[in-house]
């Protein structure tokens, strides 16, 4: 499904991802973790494609194809989505209004007949029950007041809309409560099938009590240090990530 | 002597995300000789046959005219205008005896306005709708009339309206807009050709909304067309322009004049979406759009609304005002200024409070992307018997690009102690993250700006009649394309 070849990414001049590879199948969890400044979110960004990080070597393969150079939104319709770190507001956007767009943009781009408003509504309707969110919060501008256990819950359901084949989950669960993350994981669950591949960033190991990875990486100083089972995030809890920077030293 | 010319046939090849309403329609048209002088106002007038105190007051304006220099207050630039070097009348031929019944118009002209969106033919339009096409200087067609006529309304040219109703006419012409008001307006009350007339009696709530469609046709051609719109008594309407033109590599004008009158406890909205062709990439060609637009809420519990989409236009001068005459009387402007490009716009409102307890509302939302150059410029003027009277201002700008300037210039007057302005205001960018996670949901560049404008600008479009929202969403967008790359 996704493969990353000894990726090496500079931002400004500064490597920041020093030979990354990683390999993940149809249907399987991975979750990567790692401390502060590792490089978490740049792998993240660089695979969605955002602009400002320059590739200096490596290639990424999604379900055959290299992503490298491709625009962030043909990304998108070929079926990655990355839920945010920080969701960004749109000031003025329905939740509706903003997803419509962005479903029917990607059926443009296949190709396929757009849907009418009934049609989207009705898909709209059963996200949203599937995933116990209130209606209420499809009406209100993008992420504009909402509070951050919503923007999370909202990623979640814009996940569910536009249903990605690979879905990259970055510190879904910083500054959250233990109420709230314990509904996102719930959604990232019941998101789970045979043939969508999820990688899961985070730091800390509390968001693996709800959400089980089939493979754990640490990465650190841009460069995969471990991997392992689902074993390797409680030894990480236990002893912090310590042990890396020594191997680095 | 009347000069014909048959304009050329250029229909270009139009991409639909260029400027889609630049064709050219092929048809004969009347036009006066070319120049300005007091012949050319005495040629208009004879035209159109119009009363002995018209054409005097015509040639009153001409000759104040020759004496006005052009406002330099404003923040846009232009090389000066050849005022001889256009045509200050054009009809399509045959159209001598004003709008007569839809079958006998060429089908040239409806295909042109079945081109632009409006179809003509009554059954085919939006229902609720009545519109007046103005094309060059005249009137081409009136649409549901016969409908507003049977509850009193009177919608026609205002060409008709001086045979139909003279003593309206002339009892409230050039009460708002005095002759002598700017060189723009003077010059519209020397030439003007056509536009639009609104009577509501009182007591009537217009059954639908009007809407005049103004397209400019021929080369070298000025429009300059004049709306009067009295609402008499406790009476309601809602009314609508639109405007277009085919690209052309000279500058055209187009002066026009717009009064509006609300007596006691009536309701005016205007609403403009204009866009006028705005030239091309490098600011070649385009309409300067000069225009003069002021409302009278002459009587007690009257309220005149505001709101214009201003898309078009190579230059935009234009600042749709009211004057808070009658106590309790409540002014709003709403506004979206969008400039690309090369475009420039200088665009406001002005409150004049002059009743007690009068109140108004100023929401301006301006975009602009390319090299383009914008000004929000509003006077808010409390007079010394305006007790309690109120204001609220909010200018919100959006700027696209880093080669594009945006500026606030709020004019505070304030001689009664007892009025209340506030003002608000705010520069933005769009944001890099908004645009990659716009992006990142499968959104492409140019459709993610056109949403984000859009949010922007939802408190304004919200104020359009529901038909015509819709389309300004999407000239919204269409206005902003080639503006990230």
């Amino acid at each position: 499904m996704l493969e990353i070849k000894n990726l090496h990414v500079s931002v400004d001049g500064a490597e920041i991802l020093k030979g990354i590879d990683l390999s993940i199948d149809p249907g399987e969890m991975h979750a990567i973790m790692g401390p502060n400044g590792s490089g978490k979110s740049t792998l993240s960004h660089v695979i969605a494609g955002r602009d400002g990080y320059e590739i200096t070597g490596g290639r990424i393969i999604f379900q055959g194809e290299d992503l490298t150079g491709m625009e962030p939104e043909e990304r998108a319709a070929k079926g990655i989505f990355l839920a945010f770190q920080y969701p960004v507001e749109i000031p003025g956007v329905a939740n509706t209004t903003f997803l419509k767009e962005a479903v029917n943009a990607i059926h443009r781009f296949k190709g396929e007949d757009e849907l009418d408003a009934m049609q989207f509504v009705k898909i709209m309707r059963a996200k949203t029950k599937e995933l116990g969110i209130s209606d209420d919060m499809l009406k209100r501008a993008v992420n504009v007041g909402f509070s951050g256990g919503e923007k999370k819950r909202n990623e979640i359901l814009q996940m569910a809309v536009l249903n990605p084949t690979l879905a990259i989950l970055d510190e879904t669960d910083s500054g959250l409560d233990i109420d709230a993350l314990k509904i996102v994981a719930e959604g990232v669950n019941k998101l789970r099938a045979p043939d969508r591949s999820m990688l899961i960033i985070t730091h800390y190991q509390r968001l693996l009590d709800y959400i089980v990875p089939d493979k754990v990486h640490v990465l650190a100083h841009g460069r995969i240090q471990r991997t392992g089972g689902k074993e390797l995030a409680l030894e990480l809890e236990e002893n912090g990530y310590a042990e890396f920077d020594e191997a680095v030293a | 002597m009347v000069a014909t010319t048959k304009t050329v046939e250029q229909v270009q090849e139009l991409a639909d995300d260029k400027y889609k309403y630049g064709f050219v329609t092929d048809i004969e048209s009347e036009t006066a000789p070319k120049g300005l002088n007091e012949d050319t106002v005495r040629f208009i007038s004879a035209k159109k046959n119009e009363p002995e105190w018209l054409l005097e007051w015509r040639l009153k304006a001409f000759r104040h005219w020759l004496t006005m220099s052009e406002p330099k207050w404003s923040k846009v630039t232009f090389p000066p205008i050849d005022y001889q070097a256009s045509y200050y009348y054009s009809a399509p031929k045959g159209t001598d005896d004003g709008p007569k019944s839809l079958d006998e118009i060429d089908p040239e002209l409806l295909k042109t306005y079945e081109k632009l969106g409006i179809p003509l033919k009554e059954q085919e339009f939006l229902s609720g709708v009545a519109v007046d096409a103005v094309f060059d200087s005249v009137s081409v067609a009136t649409t549901f009339k016969v409908k507003l006529e049977e509850v009193g309304v009177i919608f026609c040219p205002i060409s008709e309206a001086l045979e139909k109703c003279p003593d309206l006419v002339k009892k409230y012409l050039g009460t708002v807009v005095p002759y002598t008001d700017n060189k723009h307006a003077t010059l519209n009350s020397a030439v003007f050709t056509d536009g639009s007339f609104v009577y509501i009696p009182p007591g009537v709530r217009c059954p639908m909304e009007l809407s005049t469609y103004f397209r400019i046709n021929a080369k070298e051609t000025g429009q300059f067309e004049r709306t009067l719109i009295i609402a008499d008594k406790d009476s309601y309407v809602s009314y609508l322009e639109g405007c277009t033109a085919p690209m052309r590599d000279e500058n055209q004008l187009h002066a026009a004049v717009v009064e509006l009158i609300a007596l006691d406890d009536a309701e005016i909205k205007y609403s403009t979406v204009q866009n006028w062709y705005p030239g091309d990439e490098n600011g070649k060609g385009g309409i300067y759009n000069f225009v003069t637009k002021r409302g009278a809420c002459r009587g007690r519990n009257s309220k005149i609304s505001w709101t214009q989409v201003e898309t078009g236009s190579a230059i935009t001068w234009k600042y749709p005002s009211c004057i808070l005459q009658g106590d309790n009387s409540v002014g709003e402007f709403y506004s979206i200024a969008i400039t690309n490009n090369c475009q420039q716009a200088d665009t406001g409102t002005k409150m004049i409070h002059l009743g007690r307890n009068t109140t108004s509302k100023i929401i301006s939302k301006g975009i602009s992307a390319g090299r383009a150059n914008q000004t929000y410029r509003g006077l808010v003027k409390m007079s010394p018997k305006a007790e309690g009277a109120r204001n609220f201002t909010q200018c919100d700008s959006l700027l696209i690009g880093d080669q594009c300037g945006a500026h606030t210039v709020p004019y505070i007057e304030s001689k009664n102690k007892t009025a209340i302005v506030e003002h608000e205001a705010t520069t933005s960018t769009i944001s890099e993250d908004q645009l990659f996670y716009l992006r990142q949901r499968g959104i492409p560049a140019e459709a993610a700006v056109a949403l984000v404008v859009n949010g922007f600008c939802r408190e304004v479009l919200q104020q359009l009649p529901m038909e015509f929202a819709v389309e300004a969403q999407k000239l919204v967008g269409i206005s902003l394309e080639g503006s990230v790359g």
